[in-house]
């Protein structure tokens, strides 16, 4: 089965749920697992948040971009700003590195996402934005279609 | 589906239960609100409950390892209890364990803390 949406939304910190709870209702469809929902809901959290907070550094008046496929047993989610973008992504993606500890940043969003996820792949441009891809199949789905 | 907090002093002990789900705009509000009860109340020692928390991601874990750091600088302890299976894998990835003493419930913390049931 192949079936996709977008959504695009204004980036205030409200629309982390929205995003969420969003994509957990589009895939429940095919049956994940618990576990598995809430992995995905965790990594859309952790994408969001970081368009937000980083890309935009808390501009409510920005867009942020979310598209998620379910293609068979597999989900692709990309999630999409037109921020700031990160210079050195090799270590934005380090575990506990943060461009915000005065925020309070655990600096765990790019270890949670690469955990929870079977790929990440993160495009950014300096003063372009940021595009996070992320993708996972789902071990209960695939077992249905054997 | 937002965050509901519930603060109980218990002689020297702030009991904060989280009931909902804890991202980055609720750990905004979170944090003042556990703030302004630590300046509020004369207590040495923090218990969390999360056993009511549904969902959790890496702001949860900021604002947990910024109390932490509060709390121990001023001689006291933090202890969590009643993980769910989701929230102890966040736990279990970002080395919480390691740092912060994790028990199955809130009457195993009291106890451990001192406080008579």
């Amino acid at each position: 089965m192949k079936n996709e949406m977008k959504m695009e939304f204004v980036s205030i910190s409200q629309n982390e749920s929205l995003a969420r709870v969003s994509v957990a209702a589009f895939i429940s469809q095919i049956n994940p697992t618990m576990e598995e929902l809430t992995d995905i809901k965790t990594v859309v959290s952790e994408a969001v948040t970081n368009a937000i907070i980083h890309g935009y550094e808390e501009k409510s008046d920005e867009k942020v971009s979310l598209y998620c496929a379910i293609n068979g047993e597999e989900i692709e989610i990309v999630i999409q700003d037109h921020g700031k973008g990160i210079e050195n992504i090799d270590i934005a993606r380090e575990p506990l590195y943060t461009s915000k500890p005065e925020w309070e940043r655990s600096g765990m969003g790019f270890t949670i996402m690469e955990n929870f996820m079977d790929h990440v792949e993160v495009l950014s441009v300096p003063g372009e934005g940021t595009t996070v891809r992320m993708k996972k199949s789902l071990s209960s789905v695939k077992a249905l279609c054997n | 589906m937002s965050l509901h907090v519930n603060f109980v002093v218990r002689e020297n002990v702030l009991l904060v239960r989280l009931n909902g789900e804890l991202d980055h705009h609720e750990a905004n509000r979170l944090r003042e609100a556990w703030q302004n009860e630590l300046a509020h109340n004369n207590v040495g020692h923090v218990i969390v409950n999360l056993e009511k928390l549904s969902f959790m991601d890496s702001s949860g874990l900021g604002v947990m390892l910024g109390r932490y750091k509060e709390i121990q600088s001023s001689g006291g302890e933090m202890v969590i209890c009643a993980l769910s299976p989701e929230v102890r894998r966040l736990f279990d990835l970002s080395g919480m364990f390691k740092i912060v003493k994790i028990v199955d419930n809130e009457e195993f913390a009291l106890e451990m803390l001192g406080v008579a049931s």
